[in-house]
């Protein structure tokens, strides 16, 4: 690992002035960047750690909607009593991601920030329809994620907090690589009166939103109802350990487990 | 030089380092508490788990100058003196271990399960464990270990095996 210069600022507006400078990272919960920083993947001038800024960590329900700051750790998630029941299918989400010691350091906003193509959050925001607030302004999931590692961050830009409206269901099913406990293939379905999204992450190009599955569950509302649906092919990469042909069968399978899980 | 100010194992220490410093780096070379092992050093095997402010955490996927003021405690830290730690009894008594590399992070980790979930059944220590390799034992010495611990500790009731 290159050294770096370090600051651990308590207030938000430090952190976004330090973040001025070039090449400066935000660190977040370490659990991607300072593996890349081993591997000199990245070379941060600053790594300016979000751990004290006690405003950025918490959740909270707010006029319907679920907001959990961006240094919120994936176990306080996946065991919060408010998560677990506006949208027990998020807590599920979080209780999922890694291992035990990974979710006791990563957090949300470093996950989402990220956009792994592999990660288990871009799918619960896309699936759920979550809006992302950074210190600037606040950006729909469906305009944040734009592809492999890519967000619509700008340079500097801090993600704060994400919100999500309470849908009426929700269920995250995830095949987990052995190795890795990334998703094969992880599906977040939800349903909010006739509105359906189904997002899936781990096809290998970044989290996407399944059209076809989307209209099949709004005509019927049942495990079966997916099982012939066509995914575009290209979104998903053809993977050694995981050709194209097997991941769409995943994506099917996983799909029609989530619903069979709400609606039975 | 950058330097970091923190709790080991109930002592206070004060040390040097570079902001690129791990955790686990400070522990073994600069404390020389080698009992925190470095397995992957690629935060998927374990062996260097440690409890930060109480809660396990893989000390290789951390910065020394995050831990400011920080209580760490590693596998040299959990027994009272004389003597070892519960969990130490049980792999002990079940066999837990045969080379030995990852003992010290299942320790660290399973004794971290116990106080979120003091009655784990076996699924539930097997979960925990995701994080934990073993190439040795095959788990379950490990498994009945924990869960023999987790009897022993509730009084002798019967664990949900």
């Amino acid at each position: 690992m290159y050294d770096f210069r370090y600051t651990r600022p308590t207030m938000l507006a430090e952190a976004l002035q330090s973040a001025e400078e070039a090449d400066s990272k935000f660190l977040a919960g370490g659990m991607t960047l300072l593996p890349a920083c081993k591997q000199r993947l990245a070379r941060p001038s600053t790594l300016i750690d979000l751990g004290g800024i006690r405003e950025l960590a918490g959740i909270s329900m707010q006029d319907g909607t679920l907001r959990i700051g961006a240094m919120t750790r994936h176990f306080e998630v996946a065991a919060s009593e408010a998560v677990r029941t506006a949208i027990p299918g998020l807590a599920r989400l979080a209780g999922v991601i890694g291992d035990q010691q990974v979710r006791h350091r990563g957090t949300i906003g470093g996950s989402v920030a990220n956009n792994d193509p592999a990660a288990d959050y871009p799918a619960g925001l896309l699936g759920l329809g979550a809006t992302v607030a950074t210190d600037r302004r606040t950006i729909a999931a469906d305009d944040f994620f734009l592809g492999l590692f890519e967000t619509a961050l700008e340079e500097g830009e801090m993600l704060t907090s994400v919100s999500f409206p309470v849908p009426d269901a929700a269920a995250y099913e995830k095949f987990s690589s052995p190795a890795s406990g990334y998703a094969l293939i992880g599906v977040m379905v939800s349903r909010t009166g006739a509105d359906v999204r189904v997002a899936v992450t781990g096809g290998g190009h970044g989290v996407f939103r399944v059209a076809a599955a989307e209209a099949a569950l709004v005509d019927d509302w049942s495990p079966q109802a997916v099982s012939g649906i066509e995914v575009d092919a290209d979104m998903l990469s053809d993977d050694h350990g995981a050709p194209t042909a097997y991941k769409m069968a995943l994506i099917r399978t996983l799909t029609a487990r989530a619903v069979a899980s709400m609606v039975r | 030089m950058p330097s970091v100010s923190l709790t080991v194992n109930g002592q206070p220490v004060t040390v040097e380092v570079e902001n690129r410093t791990l955790l686990v780096q400070l522990l073994r070379d600069r404390l020389s508490l080698t009992g925190t092992h470095i397995g992957c050093d690629t935060s998927q095997c374990g062996a260097c788990v440690v409890h930060l402010d109480g809660i396990s955490i893989k000390s290789c996927t951390i910065l020394a100058v995050q831990c400011e003021d920080a209580e760490v405690v590693t596998i040299e830290g959990i027994a009272s003196s004389p003597g070892l730690h519960p969990m130490q009894e049980a792999f002990n008594h079940k066999h837990g271990l045969q080379c030995g590399y990852c003992t010290p992070g299942m320790i660290m980790s399973l004794i971290d399960l116990l106080r979120v979930e003091p009655h784990p059944d076996e699924h539930a220590v097997r979960k925990w464990l995701e994080g934990n390799i073993c190439r040795c034992t095959g788990y379950q010495s490990i498994v009945d270990a924990a869960l023999e611990c987790a009897q022993q500790q509730s009084g002798g009731a019967s664990a949900h095996v």
